[in-house]
């Protein structure tokens, strides 16, 4: 990693590594200090030329779904413009973190708000964009409310409190949210970039991504990608925890970080490990072997990052027993709204847990991959895909366990809590 | 040119009735919710169908007691939902 031109050193963060861009003015830093850092953003003065320096800058969003941030910036900003009679679009800082395993956001919305309130400011700008949303959880919202006071551009900034579920930050979820208070997916018959809140084209944006946003305005495209891969430049954030005695730490990693050195800067020794479950829950479970963390590249090299959820599982943890776990707590978030979330993930808990339990019926793991595909693409969000695909990769990765399990043993000793 | 048959499974609440008008597009999942025969990822909810299915789907749409289905014609980009 490569620091940034003009950066004093800071002070360390509490359980977190001294980190070169995202975090650079320090622990809580509050305007001035962030205004040293970093220096000064006039969201009007970057705002032409933005969406071209985010396309340069190969940014792409870090909430999950790895968008390329300017496809979807333009796509709201032409919808506004396109209409018979032009709507001024809604960008919403979404900053709703429900996956028990992440906490970078919430981090980066302590230390680092006056980035994310300026990528705010100057994403709305360059979409002509008119209102703006900060959507966090309750435990966020004094800091960021501080924050938006202490900004000379944060008083148009409208907070909303995002509830601590699961899904409460899928992005059609964000606007149900804002709009009527209830937190569930919409139907996705239409786009939030045409249709989204109060029928404005709206842009939903993770916190990172528009704090990275606010460095690319500043320092340009080149020096986004001086760190990271050509395919995927920058640098992201991750939320990484394990077994104990590790501290849960936020690091900041280039693209395409080797998982194995990710594993070895929080603390832990890989070949201590069983598996590393990457890109949270609805991620996937892989060997702490010589995979590198990028959104796109050839499987078997790449796993995706996802939200930046990295959990390791000690040796002696039972994989099977972890994942039950979270299967039922995923079957317990679905919004009960679609009918194959509703009645098939619970029914793949089930099955899950009689695996996870020892119960010696060899027809359990066939049962649980046909559900697993007949749930898949049919739901108001991806929240049945991504059950299924962290059920189908703890099937393969501890395949040796589900053996073992259904000849009625068990090498793992270790509990496992979330 | 087929046009799409969007399921909004927010609605749908499994009655049966387009997977008896479009049987050979829909087939009846474990509780009774449609899924569509062959098909993977997004075309389980955005359905293509063929020009011979376009009578049935059309009934399909204005049948459905949930009001979960709309038909979306290629040509003119927009959904056509019955409101």
């Amino acid at each position: 990693m490569s620091p940034m031109p003009g950066v004093l050193p800071q002070p360390p963060l509490p359980n977190a590594q001294p980190l070169a861009r995202l975090l650079a003015a320090g622990a809580e830093a509050g305007y001035a200090r962030h205004v040293d850092t970093f220096g000064p953003l006039d969201p009007d003065a970057v705002a032409p030329g933005l969406l071209n320096l985010l396309d340069a800058s190969g940014l792409t969003g870090r909430g999950g779904a790895a968008f390329a941030t300017w496809r979807k910036a333009l796509a709201t900003s032409q919808s506004g413009r396109k209409r018979l009679v032009p709507a001024r679009p809604v960008v919403i800082a979404n900053g709703a973190e429900g996956e028990p395993l992440s906490f970078k956001d919430r981090t980066l919305l302590a230390h680092a708000p006056h980035l994310v309130i300026d990528g705010l400011l100057a994403v709305t700008r360059a979409v002509s964009g008119t209102q703006m949303y900060l959507y966090a959880p309750a435990a966020s919202l004094p800091g960021v409310q501080e924050a938006v006071s202490g900004h000379p551009g944060g008083r148009r900034i409208q907070l909303v409190e995002s509830p601590e579920t699961f899904i409460s930050g899928e992005a059609s979820a964000v606007v149900n949210s804002i709009a009527t208070g209830s937190a569930i997916p919409l139907d996705k018959g239409r786009r939030l970039s045409d249709t989204g809140l109060k029928g404005r084209p709206t842009l939903v944006l993770n916190v990172e991504t528009l704090a990275h946003v606010a460095l690319i305005a500043r320092f340009g495209a080149d020096w986004f990608r001086e760190v990271g891969t050509p395919t995927d430049p920058g640098t992201r954030l991750l939320s990484v925890s394990g077994p104990g005695p590790c501290p849960d730490v936020v690091l900041e990693v280039p693209g395409g970080a080797r998982l194995t050195d990710v594993v070895q800067s929080a603390g832990m020794d890989p070949a201590s490990l069983s598996a590393v479950l990457v890109g949270g829950y609805h991620g996937r479970w892989v060997r702490p072997a010589a995979y590198v963390l990028s959104p796109r590249g050839p499987a078997g090299h790449v796993v995706r990052p996802g939200a930046g959820v990295i959990h390791a599982l000690g040796a002696e943890q039972c994989g099977l027993g972890a994942t039950a776990g979270i299967v039922a707590y995923l079957a317990g978030q679905s919004a009960r709204q679609c009918g194959p979330c509703m009645f098939g993930l619970p029914a793949m808990a089930g099955i899950f847990n009689r695996i996870a339990a020892g119960e010696q019926d060899p027809r359990l793991p066939e049962e649980l991959g046909r559900l697993g595909t007949l749930v898949s693409g049919r739901g108001a969000c991806h929240h049945p895909d991504g059950t299924a695909q962290l059920i189908s990769s703890a099937l393969e990765v501890f395949a040796d366990d589900v053996r073992s399990h259904l000849t009625g043993r068990c090498s793992g000793s270790g509990s496992w809590t979330p | 040119m087929t046009a799409t048959l969007h399921i909004d499974w927010t609605r749908c609440d499994g009655r049966g009735l387009c997977t008896e008008l479009l049987a050979g597009v829909l087939v009846r999942d474990d509780w009774g919710y449609p899924v569509a025969r062959g098909r993977q990822g997004a075309e389980r909810t955005d359905v293509p169908t063929r020009p011979s299915d376009a009578d049935a789907a059309r009934d399909a749409v204005s049948l459905c007691p949930k009001l979960a289905l709309s038909l979306r014609d290629p040509a003119s980009g927009g959904p056509q939902r019955r409101r």
